[in-house]
């Protein structure tokens, strides 16, 4: 398999954009904006269709496109990003222009369906060096902006409090998926970019519940899906952006009906209320696993949880 | 020295005055109980002295200097609690992501801010708690979560904003317990907003209760009586004790009960 130059660049490629990919999903998993990375791929398609118009190379168009949509929606703010019509219409308006740019040129009409569902296959040299500069970039400027991002998501008003501006990391980090976006739009093309971003990352945090873990896990599980995907593909001649997706969707599953991460006497909670109400935690008033808040602070709160030996600090 | 001090501070929300040249001065170490109905401008006053919000007028000290300046020294639990709680991350993760969660950078923990999460995590009791997922967690339980996270940092100065929303009787006594333990022993200025006096009787020093874009500061018996609070409702207000509770009434209104019903 590793004979071929087609495969060793196939291989290369998805690999980068495995990790690239998978790393900026699980940020957007956690922050509920997978449907928004889904529509900036779209919107790429209008921009590599454009840029074929035009005589541009369409990695080029893709980039300018996808990443001043992903600038817009974050100026645009919160309200524009949760409104899935929206993005909906975007999403649906970008596809619709993108065929007519298609329509104007149509010696290209080919380019179609390796945009649309990606061309692993016929990654050259270029291109290869192309997704790695993109990959490093991304990576990079993900590691940069991590922590504020992290907070700005997990605790958005004590994180502005504290001094982080919520839409300088909100616009940072949609541009960071829009690169993210347009790498793996090589892989497996427009339509299937959630299966690299979003899939490994959703089903790492189904499994790990730890940070640093879920990060490792989601990028293991998005070079497993990638690199089955290519030699299953090799052997049974199918489409590779077929099996990659197949895969993902499988590994999304396990995850799901698998033995997720439950800790002990958690039946009780199903996760539903946010709210108690007076009935369901009189039920629990004996909780195992809360200390008992009648404990004095600082030293037998300490001895309650005999940790480890730094606490005696 | 003073923890928190309004100089005749105007503050304005949306082109409409929430408080008018207020003046009020916290001791250091006090517990103060923050009062008034929705919209009286409790959150603002917080996001004020957190220096979210810029006085129209007047000065605001916190901690004998700016809100600015005093940033770092002031532990934070906001009203809202928001959507990434359903987050499968565990709940140390969650409060670890605010030790100096501002600071560019990957995510990764020092010895000494892994020591700070676990110091404020077992402050409140949520040992256990922290290595379950948000997502399973009750209530009560997240709050304690917010709680350990504003005791990050070693902050002088606490801001509550509303911690017994949403809580069971049980969970509110013990973080009405916790937070008084606290105050006391670790000699942290609480402000602490909330719906009713009752579940503050016995805890608090004083009552900051606003009002009409007025505040009134003092003990519980100084503020919660009829003058003070008709003032401050500007309609005609009863205070009504009984067993050593407090019913603040406004005809046939039972005032901080009704004003809340059906926020949440």
């Amino acid at each position: 398999m590793f004979d071929y130059d087609f495969m060793v660049n196939a291989f290369a490629a998805a690999t980068i954009v495995a990790v690239a990919a998978s790393l900026v999903g699980y940020f957007l998993v956690i922050r509920g904006q997978t449907f928004a990375g889904h529509a900036l791929s779209h919107v790429g398609f209008a921009g590599a269709t454009g840029a074929v118009l035009l005589g541009v190379p369409p990695l080029a168009g893709l980039l300018l496109a996808t990443v001043a949509a992903g600038a817009g929606m974050g100026l645009l703010g919160e309200r524009f990003q949760q409104r899935d019509v929206a993005i909906g219409i975007v999403l649906a308006a970008s596809l619709g222009l993108g065929l007519l740019f298609l329509h104007f040129f149509t010696a290209y009409a080919s380019q179609a369906t390796a945009l649309l569902f990606g061309n692993v296959l016929g990654v050259d040299s270029t291109t290869l060096f192309a997704l790695l500069g993109l990959g490093l970039v991304t990576v990079a400027a993900l590691a940069v902006i991590a922590r504020p991002l992290l907070f700005a998501t997990l605790q958005p008003e004590l994180a502005e409090a504290k001094g982080v501006s919520l839409r300088l990391v909100s616009v940072l980090f949609l541009i960071i998926v829009a690169l993210a976006t347009a790498a793996s739009v090589q892989i497996v093309g427009i339509l299937l970019v959630f299966t690299l971003m979003v899939a490994p990352a959703a089903a790492a945090q189904r499994l790990a519940i730890r940070l640093w873990p879920g990060l490792a896990l989601s990028v293991v599980l998005a070079l497993a899906e990638a690199w089955a995907g290519l030699t299953l593909a090799y052997y049974t001649d199918w489409p590779t952006s077929f099996w990659i997706t197949a895969l993902g969707a499988v590994i999304y599953l396990c995850a799901h009906l698998g033995p997720g991460r439950r800790s002990a006497g958690q039946e009780a909670h199903h996760g539903h209320t946010h709210h108690d109400h007076a009935h369901h935690d009189h039920a629990h008033a004996g909780h195992l696993h809360e200390a008992p808040p009648e404990a004095a602070l600082a030293g037998s709160r300490l001895a309650l949880e005999p940790k480890t030996d730094y606490q005696k600090g | 020295m003073e923890a928190l001090a309004f100089h005749d501070v105007t503050l304005e929300l949306g082109g409409r005055q929430v408080l008018s040249k207020v003046s009020f001065a916290i001791e250091e170490g006090e517990f103060i109980g923050l009062l008034g109905a929705n919209g009286a401008g409790k959150t603002t006053l917080i996001r004020a002295a957190l220096g979210l919000i810029a006085p129209r007028s007047g000065t605001i000290r916190v901690l004998g200097g700016t809100p600015a300046n005093a940033n770092a020294s002031i532990g934070y639990m906001s009203q809202t609690r928001s959507a990434s709680l359903g987050t499968r991350l565990s709940g140390w993760d969650f409060v670890a992501c605010a030790a100096d969660g501002q600071r560019f950078g990957l995510p990764i923990l020092d010895k000494a801010l892994r020591f700070d999460v676990d110091r404020a995590i077992s402050l409140v009791g949520a040992g256990v708690l922290s290595r379950r997922p948000l997502a399973e967690l009750s209530g009560g339980e997240r709050q304690r979560l917010l709680l350990a996270q504003a005791l990050l940092g070693k902050p002088s100065l606490l801001l509550l904003d509303e911690p017994l929303i949403s809580l069971d009787i049980n969970h509110q006594q013990a973080i009405m317990k916790l937070v008084g333990e606290l105050n006391r022993e670790l000699k942290l200025t609480v402000l602490f907003s909330a719906h009713e006096i009752n579940p503050l009787i016995g805890a608090i020093d004083r009552v900051l209760y606003l009002g009409n874009r007025q505040a009134a500061l003092g003990t519980i018996d100084e503020v919660i009586c009829s003058p003070v609070l008709s003032r401050l409702y500007g309609t005609a207000i009863d205070v009504v004790r009984l067993q050593g509770r407090v019913f603040v009434m406004a005809g046939a209104y039972e005032v901080e009960r009704d004003e809340h019903r059906h926020e949440h």
